[in-house]
């Protein structure tokens, strides 16, 4: 196993299929300053996809482009969280969603900047500007559907009660990281489930909510075993592709 | 005010108009003319956001990453239109939230052209190509307009919208010169999408019951049949560059005036579209409609926790 093409395809599927997750808002907004922000949120990840993607075939070196790769895989082949293959649901399900993303990504690519391979450097130092906005977004709107209205309260906590489940896979680590870690390209990791915690707990305390004390935790994605809803989001995504084989648009 | 006073004022402001000085929001105008701006500013941005239906309908089927990011930052574009204009019609003096429940009750009209539903990937290409060139055409000479608000608002407006009839024509020319599939997929979208394009100028200048006075009062330079015309000369010639026919039979150069003439427009069919019967009135609306709905309890929590914010730092 390459481990540095599984590395990035972790990375670049968790930008894809939550760009995607974003994009079916595009439109349908609960206020038209949040489906220009979510629209340029998910623009941001299709960007990221765009060039880790684009590492990702060439560190495989078997001519495989960004789009083969984001397009012609199949199910299984795809290492993106469970998360963030979870259905939009409402605006407050997509808001919490994103949030618990926004809080890991951050020191994540903090981390990665760090990386001795100048490449995943380089898009992760790009990459962390966009996500500290994201972040600063997601929190902001927690926080205030936490603490607006009785309604928007019990909404979003129950968000956080399904979503919560989902979080343990964030830090998911297995031989590819391992071997990572050895050769350099992964920095130390070691901090960035603290500092993932903090935030959530700051952010949470502000929007008074409470984290679920379920301790059974989900996880799949990284290894491939996703979710019913992701061979769904694949019917969409590669329908072009699919029904029109070899083609350039 | 004394009617004497009010024919003074309407002289001065026509005055400012025939000089070509902008009117802006604290000027005086007679109310016909805030009335006609609203009513137009407010369709121009209904059209910007339930435009931004039919091209999201295509943003998660796009077919590669390149063309996806395009996409989502066209649509963007159009949602941030929409803003501008809403904004705009707010320094009349009018009500954002009543001019929105204006369109999902259907007392506002927006742009037919959204009425038609977009079948195929092409037709994001025949989308940003014929009706963003056409939106081009419409609103190059309002960055003339005399109300300054708007005027300054579509300068910015008409910059995007070369950018979006450019990729969409893009998209087009790939098509078209692609395989049989992808000629026939974009020959298909622009039959369907051509001739309610060229009703996006509204009706003939004899049908048309604004234009004189708007002309007079310079928020329209041109009348529809004009920019009709200018559009369709445009247009024809890049088809035949990229080897698509116009469906229209009638469709022939006139050496002699150096235009296009083209064949009859079914404005049956336009009126319909108008009133409602168009194949996706009803889905657009409803959709608005929902979206609004559904953000009820959005909008209401953000209020709450900006007043509870407001109220503990008076209290700290
Ligand atoms: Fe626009
Ligand atoms: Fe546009």
């Amino acid at each position: 196993m390459n481990s540095l093409f599984e590395y990035l395809l972790r990375l670049g599927d968790d930008s894809l299929i939550l760009g995607h997750r974003l994009s079916e808002w595009c439109g349908h907004g609960p206020i038209l300053e949040e489906d220009i922000a979510m629209t340029n949120i998910s623009l941001d990840f299709i960007g990221q996809t765009t060039t880790i993607l684009e590492l990702a075939g060439q560190v495989e070196g078997k001519g495989r482009t960004n789009d083969d790769l984001a397009f012609l895989r199949f199910d299984k082949e795809y290492r993106n969280l469970l998360l963030v293959e979870q259905p939009n649901t409402d605006f407050g399900f997509t808001m919490m969603r994103q949030f618990l993303f926004d809080a890991y990504r951050k020191p994540l690519f903090e981390a990665l900047m760090k990386s001795n391979n100048k490449q995943l450097a380089a898009i992760a130092e790009k990459s962390l500007k966009e996500t500290k906005y994201h972040l600063r977004h997601s929190s902001e709107w927690v926080i205030r559907l936490g603490d607006g209205t009785e309604e928007s309260h019990s909404r979003i906590q129950e968000s956080l009660d399904t979503l919560w489940r989902y979080t343990g896979e964030l830090f998911f680590s297995n031989e590819v990281d391992a071997e990572l870690t050895e050769s350099g390209v992964l920095p130390d990791m070691s901090g960035i489930e603290a500092e993932w915690k903090q935030t959530v707990d700051e952010v949470f305390a502000m929007a008074t909510l409470t984290i679920p004390e379920s301790p059974w935790k989900f996880e799949g994605g990284r290894i491939g075993k996703h979710s019913e809803h992701l061979g769904y989001i694949l019917t969409e995504l590669q329908y072009m592709q699919r029904a029109y084989p070899n083609m350039e648009w | 005010m004394k009617e004497q006073d009010i024919a003074i004022l309407e002289q001065k402001f026509q005055e400012k108009i025939d000089n070509d000085i902008k009117i802006e929001p604290n000027d005086w105008m007679p109310d016909a003319y805030r009335n006609t701006l609203i009513r137009q500013i407010s369709q121009h941005a209904h059209s910007e956001i339930v435009g931004m239906l039919p091209e999201g309908n295509w943003i998660t089927r796009a077919p590669n990453l390149r063309r996806k990011a395009v996409l989502l930052a066209k649509v963007q574009d159009e949602a941030g239109h929409g803003l501008y204009l809403y904004s705009a019609t707010e320094t009349l003096g009018a009500d954002r939230e009543q001019t929105i429940d204006d369109l999902h009750s259907g007392v506002a009209k927006y742009s037919s052209i959204f009425n038609y539903p977009t079948l195929s990937w092409a037709d994001m290409g025949a989308v940003g190509w014929l009706v963003d060139g056409a939106a081009i055409m419409n609103q190059v000479p309002l960055c003339r307009c005399s109300y300054g608000p708007y005027a300054r608002a579509m300068v910015r407006v008409c910059k995007e919208e070369s950018f979006h009839q450019r990729q969409g024509f893009e998209i087009m020319m790939k098509l078209a010169a692609g395989t049989p599939e992808q000629k026939e997929m974009a020959q298909d979208a622009l039959n369907r999408f051509w001739w309610p394009a060229i009703m996006m100028f509204g009706p003939n200048d004899a049908e048309s019951k604004h234009t004189a006075q708007s002309m007079k009062w310079k928020i329209k330079r041109h009348t529809n049949d004009e920019l009709r015309q200018q559009f369709i000369d445009v247009t024809v010639p890049q088809a035949e560059l990229i080897g698509l026919t116009i469906p229209d039979p009638l469709l022939k150069f006139n050496e002699a005036t150096g235009h296009y003439e083209h064949g009859p427009i079914d404005w049956d069919e336009f009126w319909e579209v108008v009133k409602g019967n168009g194949p996706c009135n009803k889905d657009r609306v409803d959709a608005r409609r929902k979206a609004k709905e559904n953000g009820l309890w959005v909008r209401q929590a953000a209020l709450a926790h900006a007043e509870k914010k407001k109220l503990r730092k008076q209290a700290s």
